[in-house]
């Protein structure tokens, strides 16, 4: 029995060290390890740097007409943006009239505001013979020359082909007319009796058919793997112009790049005194549970992290100071059994049936007041929104994890503990007297 | 020590803060945070400590009539607060104005820039309402149907007590009330209340051990026992923002504060304020009952 409580004391403890020793350094490399937190959490705009704008759409439509067009807007606003070639950028439609576009790691901010909110650009290129262009493609990827632009169009809608493939139909002015004759003239004209002309919408190729006769009527169809609803996106999208809707910019934040970074390096320092701090009160004030619901606060603050990469869950400022306050707030449910234990000894009792029912009589306790605060928790994450939700998220995160290292993981220590010699008396649980 | 026959000196306390930022609010209101009033706020780095006059003469030409702070821990960084929004093109030309002036490197200078349109202050100011009334509704039954209502509804005043008192704090502090502020609201709202909880718990299990006893002593008896937990739960809490606080960077720090004061104000309120109201309440309950089977 004795020699049990040892074995498993020290087997749990070198769990805890084992989390705490991934946590800070991983283990491995490539694909098959764990990295270490540091490396894989997911840093929110605040800390990382980079651009949030919320634009709110100036128009009167309603109901599913709105709908559409939010999500007109929001696809062109997706296409701007992957242009210019970022990595994870967020874009959102924000309750019916709002988009929020999240663009992290942008360093010049306001030269990518003005890209986001300047006009699109329709053109058709004549590819040149010795090159090809494929949709996807960038302009400056292949060779060729500019035929018209979307200044030549008169007209564009939703079109299908004679195998029943949506399309855009396009109607040239007379302007235009005339160019895309010369232009497929030209194309005819190449080795092979066709060739290809490119569309280009904001610097990207959104199809290139080749062509193998001469069109005088100043229509063209674009065709290429499109849904009806693409279709239909992209010919409101060259009929226009330009965003199908005016926007206004309600809410900008630019955060640059080291800001963030300096917040969070200081709040790390500072949630590590902190944490340093409250071992410190409880080892004084409990001694040996004390000294186990420390051990028991290293394992909570690395669980906490492992489950928030897990949950791919950014990491905020706000976040952060949901992490350290949680940190506070992990020991309250050992010092509501720690204050309990303590009761029953004074009362009495030895320490093994002070520990046993100490805990369950705090159990309850400490089920009522946790679901209460989980219940705001759930409020804030349903209310709030960006940073907040993230905050939210962590308190929810740590409110669970705290009550099963507070519960389980102090109540497995704390009773094997009673093996070791010294620690089984009432002076190590703080209690004058007894025994 | 009898602190639920003194309730009317706590009580006084509370009314007495409340009263002041009620007070203020209506004079000098609240320090609203540009996100709540529409507004610009560009934060440059200098590299130095450049006089507010100086950066004042830089900006003149766009009339913005801006206020000028500085930020940083070495104070070479300036905040320009904007009550009207500034352009993205007049953001360009401003920052261009600063790269010159002090000869910096464009892409290192910026800090960052906080943009709101009037629109958004009254949305965040209406969800934060809804977010502590639909909080205090969800809460308020889960205490009645784990409790009875008469603890329920003392919780919720305890609770209300609280975000008022923080109110006040705001207000007398002069903390600015941005978006973080009803994070700050919520979460002291969940902290106070499982603070709350422990207390009852402690008085539901009292009375049914001691059926006899009058509840302002049952109270009084359970916050007797509950205190060291929680004043060394507050500590614990106060120990970890207050290390965020003094160590902390400006954002966090507009954070920290009203979280350690929600801490107090709900460690306070737990104590001197929900059980007194439960007692009152029971006391007077039973008189009235008391009174009906008499009659």
């Amino acid at each position: 029995m004795k020699k049990n409580g040892v074995a498993v004391f020290l087997v749990i403890v070198l769990l805890i060290c084992g989390v705490s020793y991934l946590a800070l350094n991983g283990v491995g490399s490539g694909t098959f390890g764990v990295k270490s937190i540091a490396d894989s959490m997911k840093l929110g705009l605040d800390i990382e740097g980079g651009v949030v704008v919320v634009y709110e759409a100036k128009t009167d439509a309603t109901g599913s007409d709105l709908l559409q067009l939010m999500n007109q807007t929001k696809n062109v606003i997706v296409r701007r943006v992957n242009s210019m070639g970022l990595t994870e950028p967020n874009i959102t439609i924000q309750g019916d009239k709002r988009i929020r576009i999240e663009l992290p790691g942008v360093k010049n901010a306001n030269d990518a505001i003005s890209m986001i909110g300047k006009t699109a650009q329709l053109e058709f290129v004549l590819v040149d013979q010795k090159s090809v262009a494929r949709s996807g493609m960038t302009k400056d990827a292949f060779v060729g020359t500019q035929i018209l632009t979307g200044q030549e169009v008169k007209d564009s809608k939703l079109s299908f082909d004679k195998y029943n493939k949506p399309g855009v139909g396009l109607e040239f002015n007379t302007e235009g007319t005339k160019l895309f004759r010369t232009a497929t003239e030209s194309a005819v004209a190449y080795p092979g009796g066709k060739g290809q002309i490119a569309i280009i919408l904001d610097d990207n190729v959104i199809s290139a058919p080749y062509t193998s006769i001469v069109i005088g009527d100043g229509k063209a169809v674009i065709t290429g793997n499109f849904t009806v609803e693409e279709a239909t996106n992209l010919a409101s999208l060259i009929r226009g112009g330009a965003l199908p809707v005016n926007l206004d910019e309600v809410q900008t934040s630019v955060i640059g790049p080291t800001l963030g970074l300096d917040a969070l390096k200081t709040s790390v320092n500072a949630a590590k005194i902190g944490l340093l701090l409250v071992v410190l009160f409880m080892l004084v004030f409990y001694r040996v549970p004390g000294f186990i619901a420390s051990i028991a606060l290293v394992l909570y603050a690395g669980v906490l992290l492992f489950i928030m990469v897990g949950f791919n869950a950014t990491l905020t400022l706000p976040g952060v100071a949901g992490i350290v306050l949680s940190l506070g707030m992990a020991v309250d449910a050992n010092v509501i059994i720690f204050e309990r234990i303590k009761e029953e000894l004074r009362n009495g009792k030895t320490l093994r049936a002070s520990i046993d029912s100490g805990f369950s009589r705090a159990l309850r306790t400490i089920i009522d007041s946790n679901v209460t605060t989980f219940i705001a928790a759930i409020v804030l994450f349903t209310f709030g929104e960006g940073p907040i939700k993230g905050f939210a998220v962590t308190l929810m995160i740590g409110i669970v994890t705290s009550m099963f290292t507070a519960v389980v993981v102090t109540k497995t220590l704390l009773k094997s503990s009673l093996s070791f010699k010294g620690f089984n008396s009432n002076k190590m649980y703080g209690v004058r007297g007894g025994n | 020590m009898n602190i639920v026959g003194k309730y009317k000196i706590w009580f006084g306390i509370s009314l007495a803060v409340i009263l002041i930022g009620l007070i203020i609010m209506a004079t000098t209101g609240l320090n609203y945070g540009i996100d709540f009033t529409g507004g610009t706020m560009m934060q440059i780095d200098l590299g130095q400590t450049a006089p507010v006059d100086e950066v004042q003469s830089v900006i003149k030409d766009f009339n913005l009539n801006a206020e000028i702070v500085h930020a940083g821990q070495e104070k070479h960084e300036i905040i320009i607060k904007t009550k009207a929004s500034i352009s993205n093109d007049e953001r360009i030309k401003i920052l261009a104005a600063f790269v010159e002036k002090y000869k910096l490197d464009k892409d290192t200078v910026f800090r960052s820039v906080e943009q709101f349109g009037p629109s958004i202050g009254k949305e965040i100011q209406n969800k934060a309402l809804l977010a502590i009334l639909a909080a205090s509704v969800c809460m308020l039954i889960y205490i009645t149907f784990r409790f009875e209502y008469v603890y329920g509804v003392s919780a919720i005043t305890a609770l209300l007590h609280d975000v008022l008192v923080l109110l006040a704090v705001y207000a007398i502090f002069r903390i600015p009330v941005n978006s973080s502020f009803i994070a700050a609201i919520l979460t002291i709202v969940g902290y106070s209340i499982n603070d709350t909880i422990v207390v009852f718990d402690r008085v539901r299990e009292n009375m049914r051990r001691r059926k006899k006893e009058p509840f302002m002593e049952v109270a009084n008896n359970s916050i007797l026992q509950t205190i060291t937990r929680s004043l060394n739960t507050s500590l614990t809490t106060l120990v970890v923002i207050g290390s965020l606080y003094f160590l902390g960077v400006e954002q966090i720090k507009d954070f920290a504060f009203p979280l350690m004061s929600g801490v107090i104000v709900g460690t306070y309120s737990s104590i001197f304020i929900a059980s007194p109201i439960w007692a009152l309440w029971k006391t007077k309950k039973e008189k009235v009952q008391k009174h009906y089977s008499k009659a």
